[in-house]
């Protein structure tokens, strides 16, 4: 059962909303985000605060005839992007905010501009257009110049566009447009079937399908009272680890790209197939996808554990090979090294999660502060910290990490091998609100959701990836244009969570 | 130095598709295809469980189609949940898809009455290999995220690591649309990415191919009734092939391009 406990505190005004985010983290809370959700004609503003194993809603209501609000991101600078996406995607204005530029889809952008619709607004199949004119395409400096790259880029990339103002050589100044692949997930929540819930879940960052499906399903438990059954808890481990193993191994292998290791990039490329494969022979999917169920588990795995056992036993100890190799090539950590250094004040406002994170020095890791689900059947993974905060930081916690998956998942496999009972339980899901945390590979991946009458009526989803991509530009400091792929790469961010 | 022994240390793991046949997958969950015609599905009404006509309401994207006499599944839309399979295995089951690639869309349609469209496909594809004659062992591919939820993009870039390999058919992804032959659009259609795809299209010369990859692609997925997508990417360039699945695998992305371009392989 999910040890998470959700506190709704009375509603504020929303001139008490600031004051009461800065209050419950002055407790010791750590900012999770703020979001805007329909309350019939109103907007409530959703403010959610993580002290220890409590996650606390403030929630303050807006009206639609003067839909304004007195911003969190003066006082809580974490809320910078939150409130951007809050702006676009339900009007509200948060008065005070230092940058209002539209983040993840440009509606609009005039205050008290009649007859514009907003995504909060929308009927189902009515197609809204993001209005471009909306963007700023200011830039300050002499000799200083904009490049625009993306959103096509040369490769297979998500859709993104960076925004870098440049005089040529170094970076002064990198904006963010996510808003090109803005899919409205969250707002698909909204009326959804229980189940159907899970299917969404599965494709919001779809290479992040078990991490998502996991929250999701934990999220609708907790407001069940239920508790997932041993195997259950135990399967839902192992995909969530070799998920993490996969991802990790994604960013290395951008890492080893961009740095010219043809073979680095080869074998970890036949690895991270392998991870996939596995997965895919344990479940019928190589994502993931179909294995988290309501209750537990769909079903038992369809490879036998020991084999999965040796796959993945000479799996690591090639990977483990090949890591050391290539942590002492020079001419793959130097490009890591103090790349992407993110300043230590901005890590302090922003509070990044995941390996972008640890590897500045945050020794958060749900897996271990929540010990949920499965977690707290096995020995508990070590936290991952490492100090300096640039790409090779990122990249040493992320093998710290693939290793500890790795050895979480062997246990994990063992343990199931001795466990007995049902693979899932019913649940019966009555009205009202419940939570979720869970540790994606990008970091804490948080899900609320609201039951009425059986089905969802409102999902706020926070990804790691959004809440640390706020952070990217700040990774800049002193680095030169061909520095980009590594910090892109060391950040490992899922464009499809950022864009949501 | 250290790195060359390990460059040369496993020998070849690359398969020989598609001039031999890979079983790679053959247990996979891609997509979900009716059992064997008429004489099953009579048999399957009589026994107890939901009727196809609650199967077809309960689908998350509305893929399956029930006007009594006629079943329909429209594998453009199935998103592979297994719902219909759990519920009438005698009905439905799951099929790996690995070459379920399509030159139209009315295709990836399957129905318990044939529908007459063999031919035209057959006509469409015949035409389209015409137009893409002249690529054959040089194809320079571009890609271009749509909307999608990422998946698509990791299977996309398998194609390029050491057991796929496609360079070896003389595939490459090109650094600039004007180089390309074949797009590969992926995502339900995203309104911000109209405009971008719109260009990239435009500045591909003749002879060049649209390939449609995955569900989400093809008809918007879970996303499709979106304010902020257009139900896939049809209504936004013209799409030649379309590769089902959520998300296809790297043989089915490699199937797609196949049919898109009549590549000659050696047997």
């Amino acid at each position: 059962m999910n040890t998470l406990r959700l506190v709704t505190e009375e509603p504020v005004t929303t001139e008490e909303l600031a004051e009461a985010v800065h209050t419950a983290l002055a407790d010791g809370g750590t900012f999770v985000g703020v979001f805007g959700v329909p309350r019939g004609s109103a907007v409530g503003v959703v403010a959610l605060v993580l002290g220890g194993a409590t996650l606390r809603r403030i929630e303050g209501v807006v009206d639609r005839r003067s839909p304004k609000y007195p911003a969190l991101t003066p006082t809580v600078p974490g809320a910078l992007w939150y409130e951007r996406a809050l702006h676009d995607l339900t009007g509200v204005v948060p008065i005070g905010h230092p940058r209002l530029d539209p983040l993840v889809f440009p509606v609009g952008g005039q205050e008290g501009d009649l007859g514009v619709r907003f995504p909060i607004d929308a009927a189902p199949n009515e197609r809204l257009v993001p209005a471009t004119r909306a963007l700023s395409g200011q830039v300050v400096g002499e000799g200083v110049f904009t490049i625009p790259y993306g959103p096509v880029r040369s490769g297979v990339f998500e859709s993104v566009e960076y925004l870098v103002e440049t005089d040529g050589e170094d970076i002064p100044r990198l904006r963010v447009r996510p808003y090109h692949k803005h899919r409205g997930v969250a707002a698909q929540f909204r009326g959804q079937d229980l189940e159907d819930g899970l299917w969404l879940a599965e494709r919001y960052e779809g290479t992040l399908s078990v991490a998502h499906a996991t929250a999701y399903a934990s999220a609708l438990e907790s407001l069940a009272g239920v508790e997932v059954p041993p195997r259950g808890a135990l399967l839902r481990l192992v995909h969530a680890e070799l998920e993490r193993i996969a991802h990790h191994l994604d960013s290395m292998i951008r890492l080893s790209e961009g740095a010219g290791q043809a073979v680095a990039y080869a074998r970890l490329a036949w690895y991270r197939e392998r991870v996939l494969r596995l997965i895919a022979s344990l479940c019928g999917h190589r994502f993931g996808r179909g294995v988290v169920a309501l209750g537990g588990v769909a079903g038992p795995p369809q490879l036998d554990l020991a084999e999965a056992r040796r796959e993945l036993s000479d799996l690591a100890a090639r990977l483990e090979s090949d890591l050391e190799r290539l942590m002492l090539t020079p001419s793959f950590l130097d490009r890591l090294r103090g790349t992407g250094a993110l300043p230590p004040e901005a890590v302090a406002k922003h509070q990044p999660v995941g390996p972008v994170g640890r590897g500045s020095g945050i020794a958060a890791d749900a897996r271990v502060q929540l010990a949920y689900g499965g977690y707290r059947l096995v020995a508990a993974p070590a936290v991952a910290v490492r100090q300096a905060g640039d790409a090779l930081a990122r990249q040493q916690v992320r093998i710290d990490e693939v290793r500890g998956s790795i050895s979480l998942v062997l246990d994990g496999l063992s343990a199931l091998r001795d466990a007995s009972g049902p693979w899932r339980v019913g649940v019966d899901v009555p009205d009202g609100q419940g939570a979720a945390i869970v540790e994606a590979p990008q970091g804490a991946l948080v899900y609320l959701v609201e039951v009425n009458g059986g089905r969802l009526s409102e999902a706020i989803v926070r990804t790691a990836s959004f809440h640390n991509f706020a952070l990217f530009s700040s990774a800049f400091q002193g680095d030169i244009l061909t520095d980009f792929v590594f910090i892109e790469a060391s950040f490992d961010a899922s464009m499809a969570g950022v864009a949501g | 130095m250290p790195w060359v022994t390990r460059w040369l240390r496993e020998g070849v793991l690359t398969t020989r598709y598609p001039a031999r046949r890979d079983d790679y997958g053959a247990h996979f969950r891609a997509t979900v295809t009716l059992q064997t015609p008429r004489e099953q599905l009579t048999a399957g009404r009589a026994r107890p469980g939901p009727t196809l006509a609650e199967v077809a309401a309960r689908c998350p994207t509305s893929a399956i189609g029930e006007d009594g006499a006629v079943l329909s599944l429209d594998r453009g839309r199935c998103i592979g949940c297994g719902r219909c399979v759990a519920s009438r295995p005698d009905v439905f089951r799951f099929s790996p898809e690995l070459e379920g690639a399509e030159v139209a869309r009315e295709a990836l349609v399957v129905a318990t009455s044939e529908a007459p469209t063999t031919e035209d496909v057959e006509g469409a594809m015949r035409a389209l290999h015409a137009r893409t004659r002249a690529l054959r062992r040089s194809i320079h591919v571009r890609h271009v995220d749509a909307g999608s939820d990422g998946s698509e993009e990791w299977e996309i870039k398998a194609l390029w690591n050491p057991v796929y390999d496609v360079q070896r058919l003389g595939i490459f992804l090109t650094a600039s649309p004007r180089h390309a032959d074949v797009l590969l659009v992926t995502g339900a259609g995203a309104s911000g990415m109209a405009g971008p795809l719109r260009r990239t299209y435009e500045a591909m010369p003749e002879p060049k191919v649209v390939v449609a990859v995955g569900t989400e692609a093809i008809s918007g997925g879970l996303v499709a009734s979106s304010y902020a997508t257009r139900g896939g990417v049809g209504s936004l360039v013209p799409v030649d092939v379309w590769v089902p699945g959520s998300p296809p695998s790297p043989f089915a992305i490699l199937h797609g391009m196949i049919r898109a371009v009549d590549l000659v392989v050696g047997r």
